[in-house]
């Protein structure tokens, strides 16, 4: 029976390295994004909305390329990184972890930020009622009501970046078990007409994906709130 | 000693109100919706950021010129209108919310103590949604309790819920407020619970003080009848009495206030020495020139008019006055003129049925 060879078993490990960090760091850096779209009645919050809605219209190519630019010797993150001695980041891990966390952007921001409008002000004014400050009363009421919307950012954030291509390919090239992640490898299958292996994969990707929406599905909560 | 002094302005709508409530007992803000009683209470609790003004309590002062307190420093206690529970947490831990964000030396309220004058003994392990509405509204005002603070502020805790849950709420707050000495600013519409719960009353018309005191003298008041009436409550005066006796076998109660005695039927045996409060609803009333008797009416008491004021086509309301205590009676025109009532006339004031608020 055909199966994955090592290079595919190294994609498929270094697509869920790369889409686990980025969730993880997308669920940090988004929610006090996300809290602050929710509840701020600053002009900013149209133009900071769309921005971060971006990568959901712009192609994964234009993303890709102005990383590229901006973090290659001659951008300003290049210059910033190269100072700090941590090199250049297009074409390793890091760059791709960069690149996915810009391009799974607003599917961490948006399910955060609707479920903190949807708390409403009412639970958080009980809560300073009986003593909460702003920061207990976020930890204590706004995250635990938040959850559903924590669920879904985090499956959807790193489905989403299981199935990036474009940025990837941008940025990362195709460096086997450095940048090669499973999308690239199926690619790879496809021009090098290994269609066998590349079923395999692409199937792969079809069960995962299907999961996890069921997943989704039935993580949320049906309990309705009173 | 509770002082407010507040302005809020926002488009259409303008709140300006300078309150002295006492420090204890329960005082009430009344008025038609939008008059801006909810929006008192909350400029108290600090949640209205806009509020201008100042706000002291018990002599600590939450509010002032360059003062701000943030409703978490405030000591008070918050019920809305809706329970507003914390629905991850279970009844237990929503009460334990506020409670153990009270540093240990200032509880003034235990944990036990606010559960049992809420009755919530058997309800301890469940979830906001597994809840009635009058429950909910239980839990939510043991948690205020719990919480230990200076000052109560109840939100129409009744608004929300239909007439047989309001019946089973009204007795733990009447409970409440004779168990803790805390005191409570109680906002509402109905006219009739002002008169179960207040002992003082600040009336509100689109954002202003209409009128403020003692809620007995307040209520039967002629030209603030309309403010009383408009929620569909009969107009009706309350009589603060001490219990005398009370009969077993025809489950008739006498009481005694200084205008004379006042029976009335109950059914729970009130204790003699005990101070109730009594409704007499002006409709029930009836007067006479001279004592009657052979009458079915247990109740005469000798009053003078104070006032009179049409009520309607064809109805008189009258004011009265017996040995201080304000009563309403309502009468036909015809009679009113029949009588020829007037201020000053001595006359006896016919009872027909008194009715126990607490």
């Amino acid at each position: 029976m055909p199966s994955f060879s090592p290079e595919d078993w190294a994609a498929i490990r270094l697509t869920l390295e790369l889409a686990a960090t980025t969730t993880a760091l997308l669920l940090v850096l988004c929610t006090p994004l996300a809290w602050w779209l929710a509840r701020t009645r600053s002009r900013w919050r149209g133009p900071v909305g769309a921005v971060v809605a971006l990568p959901l219209v712009l192609p994964p190519t234009v993303i890709g390329f102005y990383l590229l630019v901006t973090m290659g010797p001659n951008g300003p993150i290049g210059h910033l990184t190269t100072a700090l001695g941590l090199g250049r980041l297009p074409f390793t891990f890091p760059g791709l972890v960069v690149g996915s966390l810009v391009y799974s952007l607003p599917f961490a921001v948006q399910p955060l930020q609707r479920a903190f409008e949807s708390l409403g002000p009412r639970a958080l004014e009980a809560a300073a009622t009986l003593g909460a400050g702003p920061l207990d009363r976020f930890f204590t009421v706004a995250l635990p009501l938040a959850r559903p919307g924590f669920v879904t950012a985090a499956v959807l954030s790193f489905a989403h970046t299981v199935g990036e291509f474009g940025v990837v390919l941008m940025l990362g090239g195709n460096i086997p078990g450095v940048t090669r992640v499973v999308s690239v490898q199926i690619y790879d299958h496809v021009e090098a007409m290994e269609y066998t292996q590349a079923h395999w994969l692409a199937g792969g990707m079809v069960v995962f994906s299907f999961l996890v929406l069921m997943a989704l599905h039935w993580l949320q909560p049906r309990e309705p709130r009173p | 000693m509770i002082e407010a002094r507040i302005g809020i302005e926002r488009p259409g709508f303008t709140l300006d109100v300078d309150l002295h409530l006492p420090g204890h007992g329960v005082s009430a803000l009344f008025g038609p919706s939008g008059c801006g009683k909810t929006t008192c209470l909350r400029a108290l609790a600090g949640l209205e950021r806009s509020a201008r003004g100042r706000v002291a309590v018990n002599g600590e002062v939450w509010q002032d010129e360059g003062v701000w307190r943030p409703t978490h420093r405030r000591a008070l206690g918050y019920v809305f209108q809706e329970a507003s529970l914390f629905p991850h947490l279970n009844v237990r831990r929503n009460i334990e919310y506020g409670l153990s964000r009270v540093p240990p030396a200032r509880r003034r309220v235990p944990l036990e103590q606010a559960v049992e004058l809420l009755g919530l003994a058997a309800l301890m392990e469940r979830r906001p949604a597994t809840l009635s509405g009058g429950e909910r509204q239980r839990v939510a005002i043991a948690r205020a309790l719990a919480a230990s603070p200076a000052l109560l502020l109840l939100d129409e805790p009744l608004a929300a819920l239909d007439a047989p849950r309001k019946a089973e709420v009204l007795p733990y707050l009447e409970r409440l407020q004779r168990t803790l000495d805390i005191p409570m600013v109680y906002v509402s519409h109905s006219a009739d619970e002002v008169a179960r719960l207040a002992q003082h009353l600040v009336l509100l018309r689109a954002g202003r003080v209409v009128a403020t005191g003692a809620t007995q003298a307040l209520m039967a008041r002629l030209d603030l009848q309309d403010l009383f009436t408009a929620q569909g409550d009969a107009a009706a005066s309350v009589v603060s009495a001490v219990v005398e006796r009370h009969d077993a076998a025809d489950c008739l109660a006498t009481a005694r206030f200084p205008g004379g005695q006042l029976h009335f039927v109950s059914a729970q045996a009130p204790a003699p020495g005990q101070a109730v409060r009594l409704r007499v609803q002006a409709r029930d009333v009836s007067l006479a020139l001279t004592f009657q008797s052979g009458t079915s009416i247990l109740n005469a008491v000798s009053a003078h008019v104070t006032a009179l004021r049409e009520d309607g086509p064809g109805q008189v309301l009258v004011a009265l006055d017996a040995a201080g205590t304000p009563l309403l009676a309502r009468v036909t025109q015809r009679s009113a003129q029949a009588l020829a009532l007037a201020p000053g006339l001595p006359v006896f004031a016919q009872i027909k049925s008194v009715a126990l608020l607490d």
